[in-house]
């Protein structure tokens, strides 16, 4: 193993945990202020790149389908909190597993319904063709933007929660939302404003995953799992846990699928390693989620309550 | 009074003789034609019912009547339907079927009952071997013989270090295998991807470090869509030669576009054919569907003039089995791919070639045959068949 692929394997790790903050920063809050649980987070994901991939058709430029895939995405989730969620939040936790699966059912059929069952893309933008030189180390372009569209998101998310009244309020929100409402804010208006927010993001996840995955109905559910992982590793409610758990399960994901199938033969048989290998690198992240969670039950970064 | 009882007898007998020759053949459709295989299954559709409608809803000139089911990929859902077709709809033939898995679960029931299962594309090693029935006719291929053919090439070709990749169930490891039957040498590298792993970077960066000769994937559907497209934007595209199978096909194509162009895969047909049948069913397809039709859309083509052929030879009499399968045996069609044969287990005998995706001369993004590297090709399996 050479220290360029060491490095190069270590990017695609920071790569897709940065798509991964992009879905865990929203459905963390979503879990944490308002202790709701939504599994339609990866629907936002899908609508995202569909809607996207519809505006690229009509447009033929990549911002404006960014522009309009996270916009049409952010009001989407306005409206589904507004007229479905609301309804739901003094309801135990089970009848709104029931609601958000029905959700991701009732998206995952429109999007057939609507776009047909084959598989979408949206083009990379040409600007981003191709690969980048970066001291010697050769990649791809595109998954660099994706980087710097999340640290982007990372450190505005950053200035949103510390360095403006409506951060204070969303985190003493995450802390204590019973309080805040005491002490005369609209939680509701606020609750409205975070999930169309997370869902805007997810969208932003969506959209920035349609050059590399092909977009088609159900594209969401297996990365919610891995949000699911991340938010419950980084600490729920906690958006800088988020992103240094994203980072973690990205890098351990990565890590796994690259060096186990090179350093297992080492150890075992060849056929043995052959079929152990890609069990033990899918298993890798829930393990490390395990041992986090052995080691501090709520998470790296948990949010303070009381 | 005996000769009136004879007369009305016979009366008796035309009538329902003729009224036979009216009730149409059914015939179970079956395949994936729902969720993101739907694709594949809709194409065989196409490619089948082309057919029946280019010759006024007949076959072999007696009418059909096509009753389409969708088995959405599990094989419990096959399997019932398999019985409402055989019991409820008493349809004599069952044509399509898009997966394997599907092909395993409902093949001995469809066979013992004496229903000819006219398969359109999925080939599965048992059935080719010790499982065979003189009741199958696989229209379209061994899934072995299309890697087989792709490992064919690269032996040709000399490559001397090649990495394979698949993802890590039944029909991955069987096409990697088929690949390694005819490419002989040892493998530089072999990685099996989890079934639902949609993003290949670490598996791309490892290939960009190794270097090999060619690399070698099965990728279906999606999965290769993703890949392909990944392995465009590293720049690996055009510097290491990606050979494939079942991964850059007329069903994938419209999603990868030109990040396919250069990729090399295996098939047993493309639409640059240059024979008379091939030409007439890319010229029709394209006019009906308005796509280049893919080779799930040819098999399933294949299948219709096969039938066409066989009820024409029995006068649509498919009642008579054994005549019947003489007539599917004797496989007398004009099929897309040239000349067609069918081997002692019911699978065909046929040339396989290696196609590069290209421009086709409408400049639209499609498949050019390279060469053949395997003539007269029979599946590996055929010997443990017992079918003479």
């Amino acid at each position: 193993m050479t220290p360029e692929l060491f490095l190069t394997q270590l990017l695609n790790g920071v790569q897709l945990g940065m798509l991964l903050f992009l879905m865990s920063a929203g459905l963390t809050l979503v879990f944490g202020i308002m202790g709701f649980v939504n599994l339609a987070h990866g629907t936002f994901y899908m609508l995202g790149a569909y809607l996207a991939v519809a505006a690229y058709g009509a447009t033929d430029s990549f911002l404006a389908a960014a522009a309009a895939g996270v916009g049409a995405t952010l009001l989407l989730g306005v409206a589904v909190e507004r007229l479905v969620l609301t309804r739901l939040y003094q309801r135990d936790h089970l009848y709104q597993v029931l609601a958000t699966l029905g959700l991701i059912l009732f998206f995952n059929e429109v999007v057939r319904i609507i776009w047909g069952p084959s598989s979408l893309f949206i083009p990379t933008p040409q600007w981003l063709t191709g690969t980048l030189d970066l001291f010697g180390l050769s990649y791809p372009a595109y998954r660099f933007a994706i980087i710097a569209v999340g640290v982007g998101v990372a450190l505005a998310t950053y200035w949103l929660m510390h360095h403006t009244r409506v951060g204070m309020l969303i985190r003493a929100g995450a802390s204590d939302g019973a309080m805040v409402s005491a002490l005369g804010f609209n939680i509701r208006r606020m609750n409205t404003l975070v999930f169309g927010l997370g869902a805007g993001l997810a969208g932003l996840a969506g959209l920035m995953a349609g050059p590399i995955l092909s977009v088609q109905s159900g594209m969401g559910e297996p990365v919610l799992i891995l949000t699911l992982v991340v938010i419950v590793t980084g600490g729920i409610g906690s958006v800088r846990g988020a992103f240094y758990g994203a980072l973690f399960v990205g890098m351990v994901d990565t890590i796994g699928r690259a060096f186990m199938p090179v350093l297992l033969p080492h150890v075992l048989e060849r056929s043995v390693a052959q079929t152990a290998g890609p069990t033990i690198a899918s298993v890798l992240i829930y393990l490390f989620m395990a041992v986090v969670l052995a080691i501090s039950p709520r998470g790296l970064f948990p949010v303070r309550h009381g | 009074m005996k000769s009136i009882q004879a007369l009305l007898l016979a009366a008796a007998l035309t009538a329902t003789a003729s009224l036979q020759a009216q009730t149409p053949i059914k015939i179970g459709f079956m395949a994936e034609l729902s969720g993101p295989q739907g694709v594949t299954g809709q194409d065989q559709y196409d490619g089948f019912m082309m057919v029946v409608q280019r010759n006024g809803g007949k076959l072999g000139g007696v009418p059909v009547e096509v009753i389409r089911e969708d088995s959405q990929l599990k094989p419990d859902v096959a399997l019932q339907l398999t019985q409402k077709l055989i019991e409820k709809e008493k349809v004599s033939i069952i044509t399509g079927i898009t997966f394997s898995n599907i092909m395993m679960a409902v093949h001995k029931p469809i066979t013992d009952k004496e229903i000819f299962l006219i398969g359109s594309n999925a080939g599965p090693a048992p059935i080719a071997g010790a499982q065979c029935s003189p009741y199958q006719f696989i229209v379209s291929w061994q899934n072995d013989m299309q890697s087989e053919v792709v490992g064919k090439y690269a032996a040709d070709k000399g490559y001397k270090r090649i990495v394979a990749l698949a993802p890590n169930y039944q029909a991955g490891k069987d096409y990697i295998a088929g690949f390694k039957r005819f490419y002989k040498s040892e493998l530089a590298g072999e990685n099996y991807t989890p079934l639902n792993q949609q993003d290949f970077s670490a598996e791309i960066s490892q290939i960009a470090a190794t270097k090999p000769d060619a690399v070698f994937v099965f990728y279906p559907g999606a999965l290769g869509i993703n890949f392909v497209r990944q392995y465009q934007q590293a720049g690996l595209m055009g510097k290491i030669p990606l050979l494939s199978t079942g991964t850059t096909d007329g069903s994938t194509l419209p999603a990868i576009r030109d990040a396919a162009l250069g990729a090399i895969s295996g098939s047993f047909w493309g639409p640059d054919f240059d024979n008379a049948e091939s030409r007439r069913f890319v010229e029709e397809f394209e006019n009906k569907y308005k796509r280049i039709p893919s080779q799930y859309a040819a098999q399933s083509y294949d299948a219709a003039m096969l039938l066409d052929s066989a009820i024409a030879k029995v006068r649509g009499n498919v009642a008579d089995k054994p005549a019947f399968m003489a007539a599917l045996k004797a496989a007398d069609l004009k099929s897309v791919r040239g000349s067609f044969k069918f081997n002692n287990n019911h699978f065909p005998i046929q040339n396989m070639p290696v196609l590069e995706v290209a421009k086709d001369s409408k400049g639209r993004v499609s498949m050019k045959t390279m060469a053949f590297p395997l003539r007269d090709h029979k599946d590996a399996y055929h010997q443990q068949c017992a079918m003479k």
